[in-house]
């Protein structure tokens, strides 16, 4: 019963815990707790069971073959695996670097077009790879923005690891304000106050009372990071050019290109062995830091910056953001409604003019083609997926990290395996899936046309596979804020006469609602910028938006360029006002307790 | 705070409303389907695709399958419980293995007449025929005028000093036009006098990107991208798609291919009809549709690529600006399939590591 220790020290300070009260046990034990426990668990693991290890292991395993085990396909392994951590080591170093003080920045102080700024940080996280790619080289490339300026500077951005860097934080960063952000937002500043007043200077109360505070948040949002930076294909393949290759690309290579389906079983099991392990090794230290603190309304920790410091932190930071998550995704919306001068060919100088000629192209279908998407439709498509991906991995989401929130031994056990499919090669699940549901899932008889029963041939698959992705976000992210609601406030509020339901809605709701819409923002985002999957397993009829990107991208000419553009600045606006949106539903009276 | 949430929900569900339907009631309308399954660079005119379906009665479902390699697996791992009647887009460079593979039902046509023989690559007719481009290296022809360069007309040209870092290649691990590439070089100098090239090539300052996109439009100098390099490797037709796809009417292309003997490697993509077709006599009907005339001569402008039946009349963009090589490089399907990977793998040791 008592497994863990009822007076979970924290971390950094273990002789004079300073945050949680003793917890009294598993004091509020109440009979059918663990039946409940189990029912809690059904649906995520209903869910991921079919959809997720079901195709993954048939492929897998019909892929087996003991003849790949040679020492030509051992060093291609080893090698891929050296890169593959070396990379994600040293981005996820770099994107807490970055996203630790934007965290702060955003939890501690209001400033002018915060919110604005705050959803503009969570866009870079859905862009196509090929936008991205495409918006650094407009300000960074060889006649980029920034070579225009310093003319003799010989700098060489994409094809190296410095691109790769750079777009890992670009592209993370996000993860961590939203992690780590709600964490210090609702922390207990009496905390920080009381240790002042007994003497503490700040280093001291960083160190002792602010960090132990944000350990299991900064555990999530590192994990996630990194585990993202680990299975990086898209930038790893087309900003780092040929000299890098990460397990994931290898993959790629050897199951689409080399069409040698058992080395990329083996290379795809290695990268889900070492997600695994890495998700065991956060889930044990995760385990060693669970801390309850009163969690605090927003409005009370957020406020103007008021010293001279202060004020340059939040100037200095708020440029250093919009330099670098905003000034990209800007090269895309200009150059979306500038056009080069017409005799193109005839002058080596570029010459710029403006005109809505793309965004007016959109609309036509200019050579009758069958694929035509007119851009209002890719809109709706994409945001139907999205909109499903949302509910359905809020709903499958919660009540497994509600389960995780309070774990037990089968909590330890599941936990790894609930971060597997963020390891999962998505060429091998794409090949799983096909393997899996290429037959009607309920088989009629006669004559009658089945295909609309056959998962592969149906739109359906598409949610279905965002929400595998976006579950492990959806999971982290309500986690920790879970893990924080303390027992006793649940204990006062229940000896005070409340209901079960209203100990839930004035006690858990609130914090509850918070992080469910960090949660959904991710699930949005990561459905709506999914392109992997999408155009493997989407029907050509109901293409999203960057599928249309890609579209306009795999044909030469300045008006498909311009289109592709001005398709990207439609998914930048979406997603910009999904976001804000979801950030509006916040509710006033959050933390009235 | 619950009736917010119950607004939420009301929201997403009707954003799940919103999401597309499944094509459960045209199902049951039409008289009969017929599925084809192609790589994701198909495309095809609304009313071409209409007149088929007239014709024999049909509703022609694509159901688009990622990259040639993508969508090849996805046919030979679905082979037991086939998705589709029809699969599009097998390439030279693939065809071994596609046969290997044994998915697909010859069928010898009668479309085939009137095809050249040097597009019939399978004996059996299992794969046959429908469309051909030629990876060509497109050069900026302002850059090269402007600055007085020679034009390369060969491949050992490339090795001009004068070129030095002027030249992007895609990686031929994870690009097919790169592969083209490769193998072009492999076909004129042989192995493994093709690395000694490709050694000489590294350190003529060659540029190396991961894919086509990449190199065409940030690396490219002639492209939207404006980037830094005049010479890509890229296809023989798109110098008339800048001229179609131009922000403003252009007068000529503003890109040119090098067409010299073996600087071209010629990309013949091939349909076949898959064993297990539940609509057999219909699927066949659809592969003559497809070397039929009226396919053909909407490839071009769809696709970018030309037709192999030489009835089919070339778009006025394509006759103007295209060119097609004399020579392009060849190499036996079977010979490819052998040595794929390790040419691959020689290469990257060769040039990226």
């Amino acid at each position: 019963m008592n497994e863990r220790s009822p007076t979970t020290p924290v971390v950094g300070a273990p002789k004079s815990p300073v945050i949680g009260t003793p917890k009294s046990g598993d004091f509020g034990v109440r009979h059918g707790y663990h039946s409940s426990r189990l029912l809690s668990w059904l649906p995520p693991l209903a869910f991921l069971g079919f959809f997720f290890f079901y195709p993954l292991a048939r492929i897998l395993v019909t892929t087996l073959d003991p003849a790949v085990l040679t020492p030509d396909n051992f060093h291609i392994t080893l090698s891929a695996l050296r890169f593959t951590f070396y990379q994600a080591a040293l981005s996820t170093l770099l994107t807490l670097l970055l996203g630790l003080p934007a965290a702060w920045l955003f939890a501690r102080f209001d400033f002018p077009g915060k919110s604005l700024l705050r959803a503009l940080t969570a866009v870079p996280f859905m862009l196509p790879t090929v936008v991205v790619a495409a918006g650094f080289n407009a300000l960074l490339g060889p006649r980029g923005l920034i070579s225009f300026l310093f003319p003799l500077s010989s700098f060489q951005f994409s094809n190296s690891l410095t691109a790769i860097l750079t777009a890992h934080v670009f592209y993370n960063t996000t993860i961590v304000i939203r992690i780590v952000g709600n964490a210090l937002a609702q922390r207990d500043l009496r905390l920080e106050q009381a240790a002042r007043s007994l003497g503490a200077d700040g280093a001291r109360v960083w160190l002792h009372v602010i960090l132990p505070g944000l350990r299991p948040s900064l555990l999530a949002a590192g994990t996630l990071v990194f585990l993202f930076d680990f299975t990086s294909f898209g930038v790893i393949l087309l900003l780092g050019g040929a000299a890098f290759a990460t397990l994931e690309v290898e993959t790629y290579i050897q199951a689409l290109h080399m069409l040698n389906l058992p080395l990329a079983g083996l290379l795809s099991a290695v990268q889900l062995a070492c997600t695994l392990a890495l998700s065991a090794l956060y889930t044990r230290a995760a385990a060693r830091t669970r801390v309850q603190a009163n969690p605090r309304a927003v409005f009370e920790s957020a406020r103007l910056p008021r010293r001279r410091s202060e004020k340059l932190f939040v100037a200095g930071l708020v440029a250093l953001l919009a330099l670098f998550l905003v000034l990209p995704m800007l090269a895309l919306p200009l150059r979306s409604i500038s056009r080069l001068e017409a005799a193109r060919g005839e002058r080596s100088r570029v010459q710029y003019a403006l005109t809505g000629d793309y965004y007016r192209e959109l609309f036509v279908n200019r050579r009758g083609s069958l694929f035509y998407v007119p851009p209002i439709r890719a809109a709706v498509n994409s945001l139907g997926y999205a909109g499903l991906t949302v509910a359905l991995s809020l709903l499958l989401g919660f009540p497994a990290a509600s389960a995780l929130a309070r774990p037990g031994r089968l909590e330890r056990w599941l936990d790894p395996f609930l971060m597997l499919p963020l390891g999962a090669s998505a060429v091998t699940l794409g090949l799983g899936f096909i393997l899996t549901f290429n037959r009607p899932l309920f088989p009629q008889n006669g004559s009658l046309n089945t295909d609309h029963w056959n998962l592969l041939a149906s739109p359906w698959l598409v949610p279905l596979a965002h929400t595998i992705v976006a579950l492990p976000f959806v999971i982290r992210t309500l986690q920790p804020a879970l893990a924080s609601i303390p027992d006793r406030l649940r204990d006062a509020a229940a000896s005070l006469g409340a209901s079960p339901v209203r100990v839930w809605l004035a006690v858990d709701g609130p914090i509850v609602w918070r992080a469910s819409l960090s949660a959904g923002t991710f699930a949005f985002t990561v459905s709506l910028g999914e392109f992997g999957a999408t155009a493997l397993l989407a029907r050509p009829e109901y293409p999203t938006i960057p599928v249309a990107i890609y579209r306009f991208l795999s044909q030469p000419g300045g008006l498909n360029y311009g289109q592709a553009m001005a398709m990207a600045t439609l998914l930048m606006a979406l997603a910009t006002l999904g976001i804000l949106l979801i950030e509006r539903l916040r509710i006033p009276q959050a933390g009235e307790f | 705070m619950k009736k917010l949430s119950i607004l939420l929900f009301v929201f997403f569900f009707l954003l799940a409303a919103c999401a597309p339907q499944g094509p459960a009631e045209q199902a049951m309308k039409a008289p009969a389907t017929l599925t084809v399954m192609t790589h994701d660079s198909f495309a095809a005119s609304e009313e071409v695709i209409a007149a088929f379906e007239q014709a024999q009665n049909v509703k022609v479902t694509f159901l688009a399958s990622g990259d040639t390699g993508a969508a090849l697996n996805k046919a030979i791992l679905s082979k037991e419980a086939p998705l589709a009647d029809v699969f599009y887009g097998v390439d030279n460079t693939f065809l071994s293995r596609a046969l290997e593979a044994g998915i697909f039902e010859p069928y010898p046509s009668p479309a085939l007449a009137s095809i050249p023989a040097e597009f019939q690559l399978d004996p059996s007719n299992s794969l046959l025929p429908v469309d051909y481009g030629d990876v060509c290296i497109n050069y900026d022809k302002a850059y090269f005028a402007e600055r007085g360069l020679p034009v390369p007309h060969s491949l050992e040209d490339l090795l001009n000093p004068e070129l030095n870092g002027l030249l992007v290649v895609e990686n031929p691990a994870t690009s097919s036009p790169g592969l083209a590439f490769l193998l072009a070089t492999v076909a004129h100098f042989g192995d493994p006098g093709y690395l000694d090239f490709w050694a000489d090539l590294r350190d003529n300052g060659l540029v190396v990107v991961g894919d086509w996109e990449t190199a065409y439009y940030t690396n490219f100098s002639a492209s939207s991208g404006h980037g830094a390099q005049p010479m890509v490797v890229s296809y023989g037709s798109s110098p008339p798609a800048e001229v179609i796809f131009a922000e403003t009417e252009l007068e000529d292309a503003p890109t040119a291919s090098v067409i010299g003997p073996d600087t071209c490697f010629r990309q013949i993509e091939f349909v076949g009809v898959l064993k297990g077709a539940r609509n057999r006599a219909l699927a066949e009907k659809f592969v003559d549709f497809m070397l039929g005339q009226q396919f053909q001569e909407d490839m071009p402008l769809q696709m970018f690529v030309f037709p192999v039946n030489p009835q089919a009349q070339l778009p006025e963009a394509f006759v103007k600006f295209a060119q097609i090589p004399s020579q392009p490089a060849r190499l036996d399907p079977a010979v490819i399939a052998a040595n794929r990977e390790q040419w691959i793998a020689a290469w990257t040791e060769t040039v990226v590591r």
